[in-house]
């Protein structure tokens, strides 16, 4: 009875970019589609998953496109629809994931960083091992702060698509596992600091640990815009900007 | 919806009816947006909102006819300007709700 709830209400708990659709109107009020996008777990590509019925195909199938375009545009929305000489009222119920900034490495940097993050309204998560750098005094504003090695703090989330995650921390025994934990998984953007020659450095650090060339090039590094900043803020800045352009424009670059 | 998911969940556990109120229009400006929810149980318990205030027990009584009846049903609250304080919006907007039981 209550399958499409329930599949509906464990999408929503894990924090999923789905979307619900509901008829408003005519005989077939109240019927429903669970529209959800499944990522391979490499990031590499995603699926639709479509469950429940609205009673007619022709229907469905321009019901699920536009709800794939509210999905695209993150936005609940209410449409009508020709299908089979009828006029369809539609809600595009969009459930929008939590953005989060995971930054690993609690570097002078990472302030300002979590400053911006917070401003666009992104939950930031601050993650090192290393204690003179992880003080609270420092980042009294970060939603969270993790004392713990930055692997095993990922392996504690559910890296999605609209977690986004930076290694900062210019120590390869910090940021590497790091690397290629969160390589592993489909999150929205992944970025290192360091100059191009440390990163031909780490490309080769990965390879050996058996990252595939083209999870490596999922990396964005050097990191950020190019701003042409030097400060730690202007540095946090292009950051930032970089995972606005990515979160943005994601359907173009993937 | 997340937040009220807990509670749906408590008053299904418990055998309890549920009707769902979803904002699904909204004219000029007003206090909760497309997509926000109020959840209804059989003995009129309310989780979540659709507006600011009054609307809710309006939406608590459509909700309840609701689930009498088993069919959806989509309501209109048009807020003219001086009634708005009354009855909770006051910025004199216009939303309408969809209300269906919980069975799906």
């Amino acid at each position: 009875m209550a399958e499409l709830f329930d599949a509906a209400a464990e999408a929503i708990r894990q924090d999923e970019l789905c979307a619900v659709v509901t008829v408003l109107s005519g005989d077939e009020i109240g019927r429903k589609l669970l529209v959800r996008r499944e990522r391979k777990a490499d990031g590499s590509a995603s699926t639709l998953s479509v469950t429940g019925s609205l009673g007619d195909t022709t229907l469905e199938r321009a019901a699920i496109a536009r709800a794939e375009e509210a999905m695209e545009a993150r936005r609940t929305t209410r449409t009508s629809l020709l299908a089979e000489g009828q006029e369809w009222d539609l809600l595009i119920d969009v459930h929008v994931p939590q953005e989060r900034l995971v930054i690993v490495g609690a570097v002078h940097m990472a302030i300002p960083l979590v400053a911006f993050a917070r401003e666009l309204g992104l939950y930031t998560v601050v993650v090192d091992a290393r204690p003179i750098f992880a003080t609270q005094d420092r980042f009294d504003h970060a939603d969270e702060l993790i004392r713990s090695w930055p692997e095993d703090a990922l392996r504690e989330m559910n890296l999605n698509e609209s977690t986004y995650v930076v290694t900062l921390t210019h120590d390869e025994k910090l940021d590497t596992p790091a690397l290629v934990y969160a390589l592993d998984h489909p999150v929205g953007y992944i970025g290192a600091l360091g100059s191009k020659r440390t990163h031909a450095k780490r490309v080769e650090v990965l390879r050996e640990a058996g990252v595939s060339e083209e999870q490596i090039a999922r990396i964005h590094a050097p990191i950020g815009l190019d701003l042409g900043g030097r400060s730690p803020g202007e540095i946090a800045l292009a950051i930032m900007a970089e995972i606005v352009q990515v979160r943005n424009l994601s359907g173009a670059e993937s | 919806m997340k937040e009220i998911l807990a509670d749906i969940d408590n008053w299904q556990q418990a055998g309890k009816q549920v009707a769902l109120a979803t904002v699904v229009q909204v004219y000029g400006s007003a206090p909760r947006p497309l997509g926000a929810k109020l959840a209804v149980s059989e003995d009129g318990a309310m989780v979540g909102s659709v507006s600011g205030g009054c609307v809710e027990s309006a939406t608590v009584q459509e909700a309840l006819e609701v689930l009498s009846t088993g069919r959806p049903r989509l309501v209109s609250y048009g807020i003219a300007d001086e009634t708005a304080w009354e009855v909770g919006l006051a910025c004199g907007g216009t939303i309408e709700v969809f209300i269906e039981p919980l069975n799906w």
